[in-house]
C-alpha cells in the first residue's frame, strides 16, 4: 500500500521548492504593481499621485536592497527557471538605479504649467472638449505608476530568466506597459499616439520572431532551458536546421529591442514621440535589459556556437555602429538625434557579445550602466528646455544655450562626452572596457572599425556642445524652466554617476568583473 | 618663533655628528597616531577655498576670517607633527600616510599618500606661517576690495596646493600639487584681472609655467619607464644604479620644471609681470610658496643628481646665471615691486647653485630659502604697507623720507635688507655665507659668482631702501599725507622683522643636523678659512651699500634718466629676456603654427572636409529611408531577418 502510494506520487506534479529570497527583488516589483492597481481602484484621486509616489520609490528602493542582500549567491532558482549570479544581480542592480533616476524624472510636475508630463486622460480625444475639461480639473493620468512597475519588473525579469520561456514572459511584461506609456504624452498628443502604435505593431512582429526562435530552439534540443540547449548544441553539432533557423528568429527579437540596424526604425520615432522621461527610461533600461538577456543567450545557450553566429553579428555591428552614427550627423532634433546615438551605442555594446569572453560581460555591464545614467541626465535636460508649446526639441533654439543657462548646458555637455566617450567620463571607461574585451575577444578589426564609428559620432556629440556655447542665443528662443528637485536630483545623480565612473572607474570595474560568471 | 626655538633644541639635542652624513632615509614608516592626522594640512586650507568658493556671497562676511582660521589650523598641525616629530630618532622621523589607491592596473600602479619627513616638515612650517602671516596681513590690505572673500579663497588654496606639493609621496602628486600651485598662481596674479596688464600678466605666468611642466611630465615619463615607479621610494632608493645617460635626461627635465616654477633663466620671464597682482600675492609667492617649489623639487631629487653630475652642473650654472641676472635687474628698476621680484629672482639663483653643488650645497640652499621666506615676505608686505600709505604709488622715484612718517615700516623693512645684504648677525648672513663659502669649494668661478652677486645684492636692495625711506620727500600732489599701515598690516610685519633679525643664527648648525639624513651633508673644505670669506663678503657688501648710498641719498630725479649705460637700459628691459623670448620661441612659434594652419587648412582640412561631406551627403541619403511608415519597417525588419539567416547559413556550409 505503501508503495503503491509512493510510486504515484512518482508520477504526480511535484512542488519544485523555490527559494523565495532568490527571487525577491522581481516578486517585491511585480506585487507592488499589482498593489499599484489597487491603489488606482480605491485611493481617492486627489490622493492617488502621493500614494503612488511613495509606492513606487519605496518599492525600487527595497528591490534594490535585496539585490544587495543576494550579493555573491550563484544559483539557478525556482527550479532552474530563473539564475542568481553575478551578471543578474549586477545588471538587477544597474537596472534598479537606472529606474529610480527615470521615475524621478516621470514624476515631475513642475516645469509643464498645465501639470506633469502625461495626458490628462490618455482616452481624450487629443484636440476634444473632454480633453480641455479634464486639463481644467487638473486630473493626472496616475496609471502610468502601476505600468512603470510592471515594466520594470519584465525588466528585471528578463536579466535573470534562464529558460526562453520565462525569457519571453519577462519580454513581454517588459514591453506591453512600455506601448501604453509612449501614447500618453500631454503635448503633441497624436505625435506620441503615433509612436505608441509604431512601437507596439513592430514590437509584437519582433515579438513573433523571439517565440517563433524560442520554438524552434525547443524542437532542436527538446529543452527551454538555456543550458539544456548548451548541452544539445554540445551533443549535436553537426548541422541543423532548426537550430541555425531558431537562433536567427531569437537574434531578431533581441535585435529589435537594442535597436540594431536593421530592426532600428522604430527608435527615432518612438523616442522623439513619447513622453522624454518614457524616452529616457526606454534609452536606459530597456537596452540594459534586452543587452543583459542578449549576452545570456549568446553565451549560456548559444556559445558553443559562437563560430556560426559571430561573422553574422559582425554584420549588425558594424551596420549599427555606422548607420547610428552617419544618420545622426543630420539630425536636427535633440530627441532624434540622442535615439540614433542609442542606436550606434548598441553597436559598440555587441562588441561586448562578440568578444564572448568575461572581460565581454563586465565591460558591458559597465558600458551599460554608464550610458544608462548619462542617458537619464540627457534627456533630463532635453525635459527643461521648453517654449510655449512644450519641450523645444529642435536643436536651432538650443543656440546659445550656454550663456543663457550655463549649468543646464554644462551638464548636458558633460553628458555629450560621455556618451562621446571622451576621457574623465564613463563612456570613455566604458568604451575602453569594451574595446578592450573586443580584441581580447579577437575582433581587434571591429575595434577599429569601431573607433572610426566613435571619432565620427564626436562630430556630431560636439556639434551640439558647439550650438550651445558658441553661438548666439535667438531672441525668441525657450526658456529653461528650474524644475522641481525630482529632475534635478535626477540629473545631479547622473552628472555625479557620470563623473565618478569616469575618475574612479577601478571599483565599478572591479564588482563587473567580479559579477562577470553566468550561472547554468 | 616657534620655529626657530624647537630648531634651536634640537641643536641641544641631537647627538648626531653633522659633519658628512649620507641620506639614509625614504623608506619612510606607516604613519601612526598623531602623524595618521596629516591629512588635515591639506584638508584644512582646501575646505577653506571650496567653502568660500562654493559659499559664494554668503560667505562673505565671515570667509576671510574663515579662511585666516584654516591657514592657522594648517599650522598649528604641522608645528604638532613637528614637535612630533622632534621626539623621534633621526631615521623614524619620514612617515608616509596611504592615502587612497588611484590607479592600480597591471604595471602601472599609483597609490597616492602623503609623506612627511624633515624637508618637507621645514616647507610644511614655513609656508604655513608665512602663508598664516600674509592672511592675516591681507585683512588689512584688501580691506576694501569688492571680491575680499575670493582672494582668500584663492590665498587658502594657493596654500593648500603648495602643501599638497610638498607632502606628496610620488612624483604624480607631487605633480598635482605642482599644477595646484601653476592654477592659484593664475588666478592670483589676474586677481584684479579688469586691469589688462594683470590679465595678461597672469597668462603669462601660466604660459611659461607650463614649458616647465612640460620637463616634469617627461621627468616623470621617464622615472616610470626606467624605474617602474613614481613614488620617492621607488626612484629615489635605486637612482644610484640607473643609466647615466637617463639620470642625466631626468636631472635635466625636472631642472626645467624647477626653471618654470623657481623662474630660473631661461624661464625668468614672468616673475616681473606677476607683481600685477595684489601684493600679499607677490610676498606669497616670492616667500613661501611657488618660487620655492623649484628648490624643493631638486633638493628631495637630490639622489637623481648625485648620479648625473653633468645635469647637477648645469643646475649650478643655471643659478649663477640666474643670480647675476635677478641682482643686475634689480639695480635698474624704480618700480619697487619690481626691485624686490628682481631680488627674489637673484636669491633663489643662490639657492639652485646651492642645490647644484650637491650634499654640501643642500641643506644651506633650504636654509637660505626658509630665511629668505622670513626676510623677503617682511620686505614685501612692506612694501605693500608703503604703497598702501602713498595711494599705490609703485615708482621709487616718488618716494623718499618715508621713514619718519612710517616708522614701523621703516624698522621691519630695515631688517630685511639687512638680512638680505647678509649683514651679521641678521638671517642673511648665515645662509647666504654658507652658501659662497660652499660655492668656492666646488669651483671658484661659481663662488666667485655668488660673492660679487652678494655685493651686487648690497647696492640694489641698499639702493631701495635709500630712495624710499631717506633723503627728501619727492611725492606727487595727491600724495601729501602718507602714513603708517593698520596694525593687523603691521604686526605680521613685525614678526616677520624679528625672523628676519634671529633666524640665523637660531638655526645656523642645527639645521644641517636636522636635514641631513634626508638631504645628506658633507662639511666644505676650504682653502682659506671661512673667516676670510665672510670678511671678504662683509667688504663687497659695504661697497655695494655704500655706493648707493652716495649715490642715492640726495637728488634722485623725479624721471629715469634717459641717457645712460647700455647695462642700465638692458636691465630695465629685465636683460631683454621678453624680447628673447619673442625672437626665439614666439617668432618662430607663430612661424610655424602659420606654416601648420596654412597646411592644415589646405591638406588636412581639405581631406577632413572632404570626408565630412561625403558622410553628411550618405547621410542625408539614409534618413530618406526612414519613412515614417510602420510597414516600411516592418520590411526592413523582414529584410534583416532574412540577412541574419543567410550569414548564419552562409557560416554554415
Amino acid at each position: 500500500m505503501i508503495q503503491l502510494l509512493g510510486a504515484a506520487a512518482n508520477q504526480t506534479f511535484e512542488m519544485p521548492s523555490i527559494d523565495y529570497h532568490q527571487i525577491a527583488p522581481i516578486l517585491v516589483v511585480l506585487g507592488m504593481a499589482v498593489v499599484s492597481v489597487l491603489v488606482e481602484a480605491f485611493v481617492p484621486r486627489e490622493a492617488r499621485r502621493n500614494v503612488q509616489l511613495v509606492l513606487t520609490f519605496a518599492t525600487l528602493i527595497v528591490a534594490f536592497i535585496l539585490v544587495v542582500s543576494l550579493a555573491g549567491q550563484r544559483a539557478l532558482a525556482a527550479a532552474g527557471a530563473v539564475a542568481v549570479d553575478g551578471p543578474s544581480l549586477f545588471l538587477q542592480g544597474s537596472l534598479l538605479i537606472l529606474a529610480i533616476m527615470a521615475a524621478l524624472l516621470v514624476a515631475e510636475k513642475g516645469v509643464d504649467s498645465a501639470g506633469d508630463a502625461f495626458a490628462a486622460r490618455a482616452n481624450a480625444l487629443p484636440g476634444s472638449v473632454d480633453e480641455r475639461e479634464f486639463t481644467k480639473r487638473g486630473w493626472l493620468t496616475t496609471e502610468i505608476w502601476p505600468l512603470f512597475l510592471f515594466s520594470v519588473g519584465g525588466m528585471l525579469l528578463f536579466v535573470t530568466g534562464s529558460d526562453l520561456l520565462i525569457l519571453f514572459v519577462g519580454l513581454e511584461i517588459m514591453s506591453l506597459p512600455l506601448y501604453l506609456l509612449a501614447g500618453m504624452a500631454r503635448r503633441r498628443r497624436l505625435l506620441s499616439q503615433e509612436a505608441a502604435m509604431k512601437y507596439f505593431l513592430l514590437g509584437a512582429f519582433s515579438s513573433g520572431f523571439f517565440l517563433y526562435g524560442a520554438a524552434m530552439l525547443y524542437g532542436f534540443a527538446g529543452t527551454v532551458d538555456l543550458g539544456g540547449i548548451a548541452d544539445a548544441v554540445n551533443a549535436n553539432a553537426g548541422q541543423n536546421g532548426l537550430l541555425i533557423a531558431g537562433m536567427a528568429l531569437i537574434s531578431v527579437g533581441l535585435f529589435f529591442k537594442v535597436a540594431a540596424v536593421p530592426f532600428h526604425q522604430w527608435a527615432p520615432d518612438v523616442y522623439q514621440g513619447s513622453p522624454t522621461s518614457i524616452t529616457s527610461f526606454m534609452a536606459a533600461c530597456v537596452k540594459l535589459a534586452a543587452f543583459g538577456a542578449m549576452l545570456r543567450i549568446m553565451y549560456v545557450a548559444l556559445g558553443g556556437l559562437r563560430w556560426d553566429w559571430r561573422p553574422m553579428f559582425w554584420v549588425i555591428a558594424i551596420l549599427t555602429m555606422f548607420v547610428g552614427v552617419i544618420i545622426a550627423l543630420t539630425q536636427t532634433d535633440v530627441k532624434r538625434m540622442l535615439a540614433y546615438s542609442s542606436i550606434a551605442h548598441a553597436g559598440f555594446l555587441l562588441i561586448a557579445v562578440i568578444a564572448t569572453n568575461e572581460q565581454g560581460i563586465g565591460g558591458a555591464m559597465f558600458y551599460l550602466l554608464a550610458y544608462g545614467v548619462a542617458t537619464i541626465g540627457a534627456f533630463g535636460v532635453v525635459s527643461l528646455v521648453r517654449d510655449s508649446t512644450g519641450e523645444a526639441t529642435h536643436l536651432s533654439s538650443w543656440a546659445g544655450l550656454g550663456k543663457r543657462s550655463p549649468w543646464v548646458a554644462g551638464a548636458f555637455t558633460i553628458f555629450l562626452l560621455s556618451f562621446a566617450g571622451i576621457p574623465l567620463t564613463a563612456g570613455f571607461i566604458g568604451k575602453f572596457a569594451v574595446f578592450e574585451a573586443g580584441v581580447a575577444g579577437g575582433a581587434g578589426w571591429l575595434v577599429v572599425v569601431a573607433v572610426i564609428a566613435s571619432a565620427i559620432a564626436v562630430f556630431f556629440y560636439g556639434r551640439v556642445i558647439v550650438i550651445m556655447f558658441f553661438t548666439e542665443p535667438q531672441a525668441d528662443g525657450p526658456t529653461v524652466v528650474i524644475p522641481s528637485s525630482f529632475t534635478a536630483i535626477a540629473i545631479a545623480a547622473g552628472l555625479a554617476l557620470t563623473i565618478v565612473l569616469g575618475i574612479i572607474p577601478q571599483p565599478f570595474l572591479d564588482l563587473a568583473e567580479k559579477a562577470s560568471i553566468f550561472v547554468r | 618663533m616657534n620655529l626657530t626655538q624647537t630648531f634651536a633644541s634640537v641643536v641641544a639635542s641631537s647627538q648626531i655628528d653633522a659633519n658628512n652624513i649620507e641620506p639614509t632615509v625614504n623608506n619612510p614608516a606607516v604613519a601612526t597616531g598623531a602623524f595618521s592626522y596629516m591629512w588635515l594640512l591639506l584638508a584644512l586650507p582646501l575646505l577653506g577655498a571650496a567653502l568660500l568658493l562654493i559659499g559664494g556671497k554668503r560667505t562673505d562676511k565671515w570667509g576671510p576670517y574663515f579662511a585666516i582660521a584654516m591657514s592657522c589650523g594648517a599650522f598649528v598641525v604641522g608645528a604638532i607633527m613637528y614637535l612630533k616629530m622632534l621626539g623621534l630618532p633621526a631615521n623614524d622621523r619620514p612617515v608616509n600616510l596611504h592615502i587612497w589607491d588611484w590607479v592600480i592596473v597591471g604595471r602601472f600602479q599609483a597609490p597616492l599618500g602623503m609623506q612627511l619627513d624633515q624637508l618637507s616638515i621645514v616647507f610644511v612650517l614655513l609656508i604655513t606661517f608665512v602663508g598664516s602671516l600674509i592672511h592675516i596681513y591681507s585683512l588689512g590690505y584688501m580691506k576694501h576690495d569688492p571680491e575680499k572673500r575670493k582672494f582668500f579663497a584663492y590665498l587658502n588654496l594657493f596654500v593648500a596646493a603648495m602643501l599638497l606639493l610638498v607632502t606628496a609621496d610620488s612624483y604624480l602628486l607631487l605633480y598635482v600639487g605642482w599644477e595646484g600651485v601653476g592654477l592659484a598662481s593664475y588666478l592670483l596674479i589676474g586677481f584684479w584681472m579688469y586691469k589688462p596688464t594683470a590679465a595678461t600678466a597672469a597668462k603669462k605666468a601660466f604660459v611659461v609655467n607650463r614649458v616647465g611642466d612640460v620637463g616634469l611630465s617627461i621627468a616623470i615619463m621617464l622615472m616610470f619607464v626606467t624605474f617602474g615607479s613614481v613614488t620617492f621610494p621607488g626612484v629615489l632608493n635605486n637612482a644610484a644604479e640607473g643609466n647615466p645617460t637617463t639620470m642625466t635626461w631626468i636631472g635635466l627635465m625636472l631642472l626645467l620644471a624647477a626653471c618654470g616654477k623657481s623662474a630660473q633663466f631661461p624661464l625668468q620671464s614672468w616673475l616681473l609681470d606677476a607683481m600685477e597682482g595684489p601684493t600679499p600675492v607677490s610676498a606669497l609667492i616670492h616667500a613661501a610658496t611657488m618660487v620655492t617649489a623649484g628648490v624643493y623639487l631638486i633638493v628631495r631629487s637630490g639622489p637623481i643628481f648625485d648620479a648625473t653630475p653633468t645635469a647637477r652642473t648645469v643646475v649650478m650654472i643655471v643659478g649663477a646665471i640666474t643670480l647675476m641676472f635677478g641682482a643686475i635687474i634689480g639695480c635698474a628698476k624704480d618700480d619697487i615691486k619690481k626691485a624686490l621680484a628682481g631680488s627674489t629672482m637673484s636669491q633663489i639663483g643662490y639657492m639652485i647653485l646651492a642645490a647644484g653643488l650637491g650634499p654640501v650645497g643642500y641643506v644651506f640652499a633650504i636654509f637660505h630659502l626658509v630665511t629668505h621666506g622670513f626676510f623677503k615676505a617682511n620686505m614685501f608686505l612692506g612694501a605693500g604697507s608703503v604703497m598702501h600709505g602713498m595711494n599705490d604709488q609703485l615708482d621709487m622715484r616718488r618716494f623718499g623720507a618715508l621713514r619718519k612718517v612710517m616708522v614701523i615700516t621703516f624698522i621691519t623693512f630695515s631688517c630685511g635688507w639687512l638680512a638680505i645684504m647678509g649683514v651679521p648677525p641678521f638671517a642673511g648672513f648665515y645662509s647666504k655665507d654658507k652658501i659662497i663659502e660652499a660655492a668656492f669649494g666646488v669651483n671658484w668661478i661659481v663662488g666667485a659668482v655668488a660673492l660679487l652677486g652678494a655685493g651686487i645684492t648690497a647696492f640694489y636692495m641698499t639702493r631701495l631702501w635709500t630712495m624710499t625711506f631717506t633723503g627728501k620727500s619727492r611725492w606727487t600732489e595727491d600724495n601729501k599725507h602718507p602714513h603708517e599701515s593698520s596694525s593687523v598690516m603691521w604686526i605680521p610685519m613685525a614678526i616677520l622683522a624679528f625672523l628676519s633679525v634671529v633666524a640665523g643664527f637660531m638655526l645656523a648648525g642645527a639645521i644641517e643636523t636636522w636635514l641631513a639624513p634626508v638631504t645628506g651633508f658633507e662639511e666644505t673644505e676650504l682653502a682659506v678659512s671661512s673667516l676670510v670669506m665672510e670678511a671678504a663678503s662683509l667688504a663687497l657688501v659695504i661697497i655695494g651699500a655704500t655706493i648707493a648710498y652716495l649715490q642715492y641719498r640726495r637728488d634722485v630725479p623725479l624721471v629715469a634718466p634717459q641717457h645712460v649705460s647700455p647695462l642700465t637700459v638692458a636691465a630695465r628691459h629685465d636683460l631683454y629676456g621678453d624680447a628673447f623670448n619673442e625672437e626665439v620661441f614666439m617668432r618662430p612659434g607663430q612661424w610655424l603654427t602659420r606654416s601648420l594652419v596654412f597646411f592644415d587648412n589646405r591638406g588636412i582640412d581639405g581631406l577632413v572636409n572632404g570626408i565630412a561631406a561625403a558622410l553628411g551627403g550618405l547621410s542625408g541619403r539614409m534618413r530618406r529611408i526612414q519613412t515614417g511608415f510602420a510597414r516600411s519597417y516592418a520590411l526592413s525588419m523582414l529584410g534583416g531577418a532574412v540577412l541574419v539567416i543567410a550569414a548564419l547559413i552562409l557560416v554554415r556550409t
